[in-house]
């Protein structure tokens, strides 16, 4: 019996196309995995089945009813529940009342009924959680558990659950299991994105592969493995740029030894990094994004100071160097989010000179002409489409790009540090930045390419490093790249093979 | 059908610049209620709120008067806020500047004025920065939010100031809780005689000009924009945030102090306890309806000064409650500030 059915679910922003003639089918009493890359489309597909974006094309079944999912309530009513990453819970109620918020029918709310009713559906769910508690109080995990409760609670008999585990603790997943578990037993369906091969083969019966976009095949758990997931995953008939040939590695320009760092939350975010990028080489960081790719370009800028470990730039020690000092030391800095790069209300020319304001003072006020004319030459230089006094935020997403790539670069930096350069850019503007990428290593620079886009990192790199849950757990020649495996390294499988270079 | 549809989309450059204009209008239109509900016709109010004081030269120059404090601290809020540093104390800091110059106006006795001035002015102006020292350190070391602990050092000024008034420095004679007159030397001198404008306009206007210089030709003013606009951006090129937030709360504190040794050494010649009606709390009016720019400030506080002494001629006229002019304000800095956010969208007309 069908719990839902998606049937040709075609979805475009602008040019992109996120979701292309999807069909998907949720059995009842079956936990089936959604599984892809970061932009295959396993969000949106399941962002129009809640109802927060409308299908293009395509049509919803639900029970084997047609149905019109225009907002969340919709979906609500259908007994449709979503748990995302970002936990809509007021931190200061309690768990009761964050679980009958919204979902009262009366103006006045009797606390204890609440909680009564409240803790009724926690046994009877087998969520554990203590309705009294207040928000704030609770961990992650029991966050979450709050979050699949409130869904629970209205009545909800298919829970979509995206990326559930990305928030968690190793403990907490178990626990989160194990509640998956029983909601199963009781008949109800949940749809579980991720890209983490391990816990997908642990806890789900069925997973549908997504990839650019298309469904690349739904497999029985029971028919399949690990290393066929990743291949269909990340699998590509051709890749976008042609390799490069490996030239003789030089001195050591950036060494990272043994570095840790934590998150904003404090968590251990990079435990132990070592790597060595050599001049005249691009060595690519590949891994799916949130396993420590954020804090260690972090550490690199100087925005995050690491717990543990060094960091050295030809002999000097940048371990503790604040923005100034890693700018000053000849470290270019690509970073992960053009708006950590980029000032929007100042001018290109502001924001150009920014990083270098020393440059640009003559008897202790600025030189606007100098200024002024250090922009109109990195623009021309840099094929930027803008005028120097153009605020930034007016800019489309490459030619922000392409400013602080100028900066970055301008002043002919030995290591080179770039975070998803070309993400969110289009074809044009990615051929640009590559291209600017591989001009670096020609001329000699050691450049660190941490990007989520395999294509890219297979194209452009010398060697690649694969980062999962912060550590490295495979580091190989490009030549030698094999997807399969790549894939695996970076979902974690279990049986992830480590390899030196 | 026609549907509208509200989307996102930044006004034109020229559309900005009539914000604040179309806001004093919008103002007039809403507070015209009040006026109608106090009894008086507000074609005649609002002339008497913006025409009146200019019609002589007295009234004129009491406009000036009244504006000389709040160019000040509309220049102190809007250097504090053009880094980002949400300084709500430049009334607590003109207190300290007052305090400041009641005791050096005292201290200064016997010198002539080209030395006492200088060093009132100087005094004024680090007892601001100082006082505005404790609110700084802990929002660059610790994150303490700065708009609270500024906001209650504004009271606890108040308190020092009570406790000197009514301790050391009572009055002996008549018993009044005001400080002792400073000496002549150190009094502002009068820039038209029989007037109540003093040097500290001057100042005030030169206080202006600095702003301007600060904040588009010096590498200072670059980046404290570059921290008030994109914190994170500025630290990733390389921008000392803690330092720059630092200097630009202690300059604005400086400059609040100045607005208190104007009061004391132009107007009072000593200190009391009510000597500012709230300037310090004007000035983050003024400062963001002049979109923290120095000449916008400086028609912002001339704006308002009018509307003070406006609000005067009004009263007087037609009868009604001074405090108008104070609803006035409060309504144009909410009518600004919604305007501010709204020119950030457009209504779209939808045909199906």
């Amino acid at each position: 019996m069908h719990a839902i059915q998606m049937r040709g679910i075609t979805k475009r922003f602008g040019p992109v196309i996120a979701n292309n003639h999807i069909d998907f089918d949720l059995m009842r009493g079956e936990i089936h995995a959604l599984l892809g890359e970061n932009g295959a489309g396993k969000t949106t597909l399941m962002r129009i089945l809640y109802g927060l974006y409308h299908a293009d094309e395509g049509e919803v079944r639900v029970n084997g009813q047609v149905a019109h999912v225009a907002a969340p309530k919709d979906a609500i009513q259908l007994g449709i529940g979503m748990v995302t990453q970002h936990f809509a819970l007021v931190p200061t109620l309690s768990v009761a009342e964050n679980v009958v918020l919204g979902y009262t029918g009366s103006f006045r709310v009797n606390p204890q009924v609440a909680r009564q009713k409240v803790a009724e559906a926690a046994a009877r769910f087998g969520v554990e959680v203590n309705p009294s508690a207040l928000v704030r109080h609770l961990s992650v995990g029991e966050r979450q558990r709050v979050e699949i409760l409130k869904a629970l609670y209205r009545n909800a008999r298919v829970l979509i659950l995206d990326e559930p585990t990305a928030v968690l603790v190793p403990q907490e997943v178990d626990m989160l299991f194990q509640t998956l578990e029983r909601l199963r037993q009781d008949g109800l369906s949940v749809i579980f994105i991720s890209h983490k091969l391990y816990e997908v083969m642990t806890v789900c019966d069925r997973i549908t592969v997504l990839r650019d976009g298309h469904v690349v095949g739904t497999v029985d758990k029971a028919a399949t493995s690990q290393a066929e997931l990743a291949r269909m995953m990340v699998g590509r008939e051709t890749f976008g740029v042609a390799r490069q040939e490996r030239k003789p590695q030089g001195e050591v320009l950036l060494r990272i030894e043994n570095l840790s760092a934590v998150d904003e939350k404090g968590l251990p975010a990079i435990k132990g990094v070592s790597l060595e990028v050599g001049a005249g080489e691009i060595l690519g960081v590949a891994g799916v994004s949130g396993n420590g790719q954020t804090e260690l370009s972090h550490v690199l800028a100087g925005t995050l100071k690491p717990t543990g470990g060094r960091v050295l730039v030809g002999d000097r020690d940048l371990t503790l160097a604040d923005p100034a000092q890693v700018s000053g030391m000849g470290v270019g800095r690509i970073p992960e989010d053009r708006h950590e790069g980029a000032i929007g209300e100042l001018n290109v020319a502001e924001n150009l000179a920014l990083e270098y304001l020393g440059e640009f003072i003559t008897a202790g006020m600025l030189d606007h002409q100098r200024i002024r004319r250090h922009a109109e030459q990195l623009i021309a230089e840099y094929q930027i489409k803008a005028s120097p006094t153009d605020r930034m935020r007016t800019l489309s997403g490459g030619n922000i790009q392409k400013v602080i790539l100028a900066r970055a670069l301008s002043r002919n930096p030995q290591v080179v540090i770039a975070s998803q350069p070309t993400r969110g850019l289009d074809v044009g503007a990615t051929e640009y930045v590559r291209s600017k990428l591989l001009e670096q290593r020609s001329r000699g620079a050691a450049v660190l390419l941490l990007s989520e886009d395999l294509d890219e990192v297979l194209a452009l790199s010398d060697r690649i490093a694969v980062i999962y849950e912060g550590r490295i757990v495979g580091l190989i020649p490009a030549k030698e790249a094999d997807l399969e495996q790549l894939g695996l390294m970076m979902s974690g499988a279990r049986e992830g093979i480590r390899v030196e270079a | 059908m026609l549907r509208l549809e509200i989307e996102r989309a930044p006004a034109p450059i020229w559309m900005r610049s009539l914000i604040p204009v179309i806001a004093v209008l919008v103002t007039f239109v809403l507070t015209s209620v009040l006026v109608v509900w106090a009894g008086a016709n507000p074609l005649a109010a609002y002339r008497h709120f913006l025409i009146s004081p200019l019609s002589s030269k007295v009234s004129a120059l009491e406009v000036l008067v009244k504006s000389t404090p709040l160019l000040l601290t509309g220049a102190a809020v809007a250097f504090a806020f053009s880094a980002g540093y949400w300084n709500i104390g430049a009334e607590g800091q003109l207190y300290a500047g007052a305090i400041a110059a009641a005791w050096l106006g005292v201290v200064l006795e016997g010198l002539p004025p080209v030395i006492a001035i200088p060093i009132m002015l100087a005094g004024g102006f680090v007892a601001g920065a100082l006082w505005a020292l404790p609110s700084a350190l802990l929002k660059v070391k610790l994150a303490v939010d700065e708009v609270v602990t500024t906001l209650l050092l504004n009271s606890v000024v108040l308190f020092v100031v009570s406790a000197l008034l009514n301790g050391p420095w009572r009055d002996p004679i008549s018993g009044w809780p005001q400080s002792p007159e400073i000496a002549a030397g150190a009094a502002f001198p009068k820039l038209i005689p029989r007037s109540r404008l003093h040097l500290g306009f001057l100042v005030a206007l030169l206080v202006i000009g600095l702003l301007w210089f600060i904040l588009s030709r010096t590498a200072l003013g670059l980046r404290m924009r570059a921290v008030g606009l994109g914190q994170e951006a500025a630290r990733f090129v390389g921008v000392s945030v803690e330092r720059t937030m630092l200097t630009a709360a202690l300059v604005s504190g400086g400059i609040a102090g100045l607005a208190g040794v104007g009061e004391v050494a132009g107007i009072h010649f000593h200190l009391i306890e009510g000597i500012s009606p709230g300037y310090g709390y004007t000035g983050i009016i003024i400062a963001t309806l002049g979109g923290l720019h120095a000449a916008g400030v400086g028609l912002a506080a001339l704006f308002i000064g009018l509307i003070d002494t406006g609000a005067q001629t009004v009263s007087r006229a037609l009868g009604v409650p001074v405090y108008l002019g104070d609803v006035v304000q409060a309504a144009l800095l909410l009518v600004t500030l919604g305007m501010f956010i709204l020119q950030n969208y457009r209504i779209k007309v939808i045909s199906d």
